[in-house]
């Protein structure tokens, strides 16, 4: 069982780490000592390059507007000011925005979780007639684009007086296939034994579910619940298409909006972005350990 | 445990009532577990058929109305998809779509495994490498286009002016130049998504048994030997998997290139996505829209159950 981290620093790949026999004959000679060098400054200067937009983005924020558009452009401040951050609460409907995107990832994400695990223990550990179907069904609904369905669902919730409003953005995210999914590929890799001890001992399904299962499944959890969380916190068509004003709407779609209408104050923007970036990173860095325990035990590996 | 008769297992420490004796009210009640299945996929079934399939079969009633939102829809037969199939404006952004994944597809997959192979050996700044590549996957592609379009900008931009120092320099800059636009945006949809697959690699490098690199090697199999036939066949199941889903990601691209280009210039890098988003929600032309998205969904099952096919006669399992 993968319990470790692809990101962090154990490495299942080593065998050595793995309780397994230390073999003398992997110890880097010296030329392949030079070959690891090469390797680490070639991996941190491509590490840095990725993380360039991230870095410019946050040196960007507390710049002072001149600074900003002077040429020849830098990456390091000349002077450093926190007022694009003031002004991003002041001058548009950040805090509202804020509030939205939480209420809608977070929102998402927790009753996803639920619903999703619940019809995952029904497909991997009940047996019943209709499985295959409700699996070919949940298939199926993988591989459809969620831009066919747009027009008739965003009719449906204008229809219902849904639109521009939080509750129309959440429910038809309550579930989803690639959830459903995930999980029953996670819960068919768990031993069945404590749980036919428990339904020999008379416990509900219910209880095996919430109180064997769900706790074995952790990793699995966390792992999908950073998928739901960063998918619908960054989302932008759906949020764009849902609301026709910023109050209404998320981080994203606000800020592109605002782009749209107030082009010049860079600032601003790279302060606002900034800061809608913090949760998704930090949900990440909380979670990172159990991260790919999820994706190495599950469907995906 | 689903022996009934035998020596009790190794598991068991106290003594277990005989089991033929609970055995048999656990068969009897099949029928009531078969309900409490149902009652656990009640949930996600009535928001899955009522967001998703049904949208799904109405987008295809749509797509033969020319309902605009604000009258009756009419019904109009196959009037769209002819009228889809003369309009240059489709085959521009069918084309576009198509180039866009012909070309992020593989660069992103193999990019993920090259560096999940290098950041699969042990070095100094390894999990720094690690957490630095996979970070753009989630972060937020309509925040970071506009970080993106910035660094691009040919005036003020970074990027531009440190590719300008290096001699790349497109006169109305890269987002603004039809010969550029698209280049820039693919390179942004690379960039977003590399770490996504590269830690999906990594998963499937890491299940792979040591011994069997231990085996090749005693057989004088050499580094790029040992690739070819030992790490690439192993990691069949994860290239399946990866390509699959960067397809179908690519296919359906949209935030990026929106947030960038708005689809310009010229509708150069206008996608099939993006014209859904335009007819439907900008000119109003559901009925119109609804056709173009059902278009798209047979193009991406077919793609991806030929990619299965193709992929799957390769799998190795093990």
């Amino acid at each position: 069982m993968a319990v470790s981290t692809v990101l962090g620093r154990s490495d299942l790949g080593d065998p050595t780490e793995q309780g397994r026999p230390v073999r003398p004959s992997r110890r880097p000679g010296g030329g392949q000592r030079a070959v690891t060098w090469i390797l680490a400054i070639t991996m941190i200067v491509v590490g840095l390059l990725m993380l360039l937009p991230i870095i410019w983005m946050m040196f960007t924020a507390f710049k002072p507007e001149s600074d900003i558009v002077s040429y020849p452009p830098t990456l390091w401040p000349r002077e450093l000011t926190i007022d694009h951050f003031i002004d991003v609460w002041n001058r548009i409907p950040f805090a509202r925005l804020y509030v939205n995107t939480i209420v809608f990832a977070g929102g998402v994400t927790l009753i996803s979780l639920l619903f999703d695990s619940m019809a995952a223990y029904a497909l991997a550990r009940i047996p019943f007639k209709g499985r295959a179907v409700v699996m070919v069904l949940i298939l199926v609904l993988l591989m459809l684009p969620f831009q066919v369905t747009l027009i008739p669902l965003y009719d449906m919730l204008n229809g219902m007086g849904l639109t521009n409003t939080l509750p129309g953005l959440i429910i038809p995210r309550m579930t989803n296939a690639f959830g459903i999914f995930f999980l029953t590929q996670f819960f068919l890799s768990l031993p069945k034994d404590l749980e036919e001890a428990a339904r020999v001992d008379g416990a509900s399904e219910w209880r095996i579910y919430w109180g064997i299962v769900m706790p074995l499944a952790r990793p699995a959890l966390l792992t999908l619940g950073l998928f739901h969380f960063q998918y619908n916190w960054n989302d932008l068509l759906w949020p764009l298409v849902m609301s026709s004003s910023v109050e209404t709407s998320t981080l994203p779609a606000g800020l592109s909006l605002f782009m749209g209408q107030h082009v010049v104050e860079y600032g601003l923007l790279m302060a606002g972005s900034l800061l809608s970036l913090v949760p998704v990173i930090l949900f990440f860095l909380l979670i990172q350990r159990s991260f790919v325990a999820g994706i190495a035990t599950t469907g995906l590996k | 445990m689903t022996t009934t008769v035998g020596p009790p297992t190794e598991r068991t420490t106290a003594p277990r009532p005989a089991p033929p004796r609970r055995r048999r009210p656990l068969l009897k009640a099949n029928g009531r577990r078969a309900l409490t299945a149902w009652l656990f996929l009640t949930p996600s079934l009535i928001v899955l058929l009522a967001f998703t399939l049904y949208p799904m079969i109405q987008a295809g009633y749509l797509s033969l109305t020319d309902y605009n939102l604000i009258r009756a829809a009419r019904f109009v037969g196959l009037d769209n998809y002819v009228e889809l199939f003369q309009d240059p404006a489709f085959w521009n952004a069918f084309g576009n779509t198509v180039l866009y994944a012909v070309v992020v597809t593989p660069v992103t997959v193999v990019l993920a495994l090259l560096f999940a192979l290098m950041l699969n050996q042990r070095f100094v700044g390894r999990s720094f490498a690690r957490t630095a590549i996979f970070l753009p996957f989630i972060v937020s592609l309509g925040i970071i286009a506009i970080a993106w379009a910035f660094l691009l900008d040919p005036n003020i931009g970074l990027l531009s002016y440190w590719l300008g120092e290096i001699g790349i320099v497109p006169e109305q800059g890269w987002l603004n130049d039809p010969r550029y636009a698209m280049a820039a945006v693919m390179a942004v949809g690379v960039w977003k998504n590399v770490g996504f697959y590269m830690v999906i690699y990594l998963a499937g490098l890491q299940s792979i048994p040591g011994e069997i690199y231990e085996a090749s090697r005693l057989d004088g199999a050499g580094p790029w030997q040992r690739f070819r036939s030992v790490t690439l066949p192993l990691l069949s199941n994860q290239t399946l998997l990866v390509s699959v889903l960067a397809l179908i990601a690519t296919l359906q691209a949209f935030d990026q290139i929106w947030v960038m280009t708005h689809g310009g210039p010229f509708f150069r890098t206008e996608t099939l996505v993006m014209l859904v988003y335009r007819e439907g929600f900008q000119q109003l032309r559901f009925g119109y829209a609804s056709a173009i998205s059902f278009v798209l969904l047979v193009f991406v099952f077919i793609l991806s159950m030929v990619q299965f096919g193709y992929l799957r006669r390769k799998q190795v399992t093990y």
